[in-house]
């Protein structure tokens, strides 16, 4: 069967820059075609800029990768223009069940709070999610083109001049020079940006590995997650089901450390396992097979100059809990807006270094996250498996050790609360979730979802209340969004945004975090909240 | 901040004291410690207040040292 990752998406072709007699000059260059470097390039490409993306191959990712996209990031994807197909397209699921030994222990529904656009969380194949993200950098260039992919483009060596960074790309015509005011590495874990330049990437090694295998199956298991604690396929080890699109099922097996990686791939090992685990009447066929090891760790600063990491190059955590491309896509839209108001000249260059503030909490955020689900699945010593056991065997019976059972926790978005582009609360009565610093959360209005009709610019929503029209601050649109909540109408609305408060004013960030929030709009205090956002008060 | 009641709060010590034993009765060393373990955790969600948790562990922590 061919598949989608076999097939080149931006092949080869020769650009103007290989010819020129002199670099060609440019604004941004993206280095890596992955979800992380395709999103930055349609992000900046919305707000204006152009963008060229040099990835030393020409294909999306070869297996499925990344497979769990959270609720976040499809809000993201909506805002960039590809939400719609990676919800079409992906696997919804609701119910997790948890196995100890031969008995399942527990199991739990994410039933996903009522009143969003998108669901809590979609299964879907990184190379899909890539695919769109193709097609989307198409659809914007079919208008104007913004974004030039060059596949088989490889930075061979990056020279910082400076006020700008000279590039040494390497193609299969020769090697060439470019020259760019902002480089982006988004060139994952093994970043060869971030060797070049000899940058640091510090943190814990999990001693373990993990067997991981895509398998297509006519299987009439359920659309959920399994997971095991020490199964009898599997002993003193977990496992991991989970189903993708196509008829694609994911299966982790942890293998421990002292194992023979090469070996332990080939299919006369895996097959076996894999019968043992589910049965020997269940007919498969094996799409991909990896084995990975923990790591999670990350770069002591993201910013660099004018050179900035994003995704998995800045800081890289394990794969239980979803942490990797979701918290990568939060990099693309924490960045990017930020970016595009330097290179335009409407906020200070210091205004990038809150995208080392703010994304590096995020990044610690998730690190320590997943370090504790790791510390969980694979205990390091014996009083830690004591207590892991312990609560498993608890779990069967009582709800209170239910929430210790840590098999991996869904990524949540981060939130900016008390950071420095973050404004004041003057909303007596707001909710907590809405504060100043929190994404904003997604809500139904008559005939659409609130967060389709923000983010892109910085939006005023009033509730109850109105504001003059603004048009510009600080020479920057303000988009504004008047709305109304009561009892009878936009009641979810009210619950999310209001609290006990009559009315609201809220000032939105183009990334769809909350800058501040007033009980009524005050123009000195309005423009305070954005020169706080645009990090011109320090 | 709540305080951890570290004077007598129990008001039949022994009884309580030959029930811990009692309920360890026959097992193995790996038994009982899993029985520790289960009865730790269902205490600490009983009390439920991080701080007289932090609290529990340094004392618990203290009086093992040997000086």
């Amino acid at each position: 069967m061919n598949k989608i990752f076999e097939t080149p998406l931006y092949p080869y072709y020769q650009s103007v820059d290989q010819t020129a007699s002199a670099p060609a000059h440019h604004s941004v260059v993206v280095i890596g075609a992955g979800p992380v470097g395709l999103g930055m390039a349609i992000d900046l490409a919305q707000h204006g800029i152009d963008v060229v993306v040099l990835d030393d191959n020409d294909k999306v990712s070869f297996g499925s990768r990344a497979i769990c996209f959270a609720k976040r990031t499809l809000e993201i994807a909506d805002r960039l223009g590809f939400g719609d197909k990676l919800v079409d397209k992906g696997v919804q699921w609701n119910l997790g069940k948890v196995f100890f030994d031969e008995r399942k222990v527990y199991e739990f529904n994410l039933l996903a709070e009522d009143g969003h656009a998108r669901p809590a969380f979609i299964n879907l194949q990184q190379y899909y999610f890539e695919q769109y993200l193709v097609e989307r950098v198409q659809e914007i260039n079919s208008e104007t083109p913004k974004i030039d992919i060059r596949g088989k483009n490889r930075v061979s060596a990056i020279m910082d001049h400076g006020t700008y960074s000279a590039l040494t790309v390497t193609t299969p015509d020769g090697e060439y020079t470019i020259h760019a005011d902002w480089v982006i590495a988004c060139d994952g874990a093994g970043s060869p940006t971030r060797s070049m330049m000899g940058l640091d990437f510090v943190g814990r090694v999990f001693e373990d590995n993990f067997l991981i295998a895509d398998v297509t199956m006519e299987a009439d298991f359920p659309t959920e997650r399994w997971f095991w604690f020490d199964p009898p396929f599997n002993r003193g080890q977990s496992a991991l089901l989970h189903k993708q699109p196509d008829g694609v099922w994911r299966i982790d097996l942890q293998l421990g450390w002292d194992v023979d990686k090469e070996a332990e791939k080939q299919p006369d090992r895996v097959i076996p396992r894999l019968n043992e685990m589910l049965g020997d009447d269940v007919k498969f066929e094996l799409e991909w097979v990896s084995i990975y090891t923990f790591q999670c760790r990350r770069m002591e600063k993201f910013r660099h100059g004018n050179v900035i990491f994003a995704g998995d190059s800045a800081h890289q955590v394990s794969p239980f809990g979803a942490r990797g491309a979701n918290s990568g896509l939060q990099d693309v839209d924490n960045l990017s807006w930020k970016l595009a108001h330097v290179i335009q000249g409407l906020a200070p260059d210091t205004l990038l270094d809150s995208y080392d503030d703010e994304r590096i909490h995020g990044a610690d955020e998730n690190i320590m996250n997943s370090t504790r689900s790791t510390d969980f699945i694979t205990p390091k010593s014996d009083i830690s498996r004591v207590f892991r056991n312990a609560v498993l065997d608890l779990s069967e019976h009582h709800a209170f050790a239910r929430p210790l059972v840590n098999s991996g926790r869904l990524s949540m978005p981060c939130n900016y609360v008390g950071h420095s582009l973050t404004g004041e609360d003057a909303l007596t009565g707001g909710p907590a979730r809405s504060q100043p610093g929190m994404p904003c959360p997604d809500a139904p209005l008559d005939n659409r979802y609130l967060l389709s009709k923000l983010g892109g610019g910085f939006t005023l929503m009033t509730l109850n209340t109105d504001a003059p029209s603004l048009q510009q601050i600080e020479g920057i649109e303000i988009a504004q969004l008047e709305l109304s909540a009561t009892s009878d109408s936009n009641k979810t609305l009210g619950e999310r945004f209001l609290g006990t408060a009559e009315r609201a004013v809220y000032l939105i960030r183009p990334d769809q975090h909350i800058v501040a929030r007033w009980s009524e709009y005050d123009a000195a205090r309005v423009q305070m909240a954005v020169e706080t956002a645009l990090g011109k008060i320090q | 901040m709540s305080t951890l009641i570290l004077t007598p709060n129990i008001p039949n010590g022994d009884d309580f004291y030959e029930k811990l034993l009692n309920a360890h009765e026959g097992l193995s060393k790996e038994q009982s410690d899993a029985l520790n373990a289960r009865l730790i955790l269902v205490l600490s969600n009983h009390i439920g207040d991080m701080d007289i948790l932090e609290q529990a562990l340094e004392a618990a922590k203290t009086a093992g040292q040997t000086s």
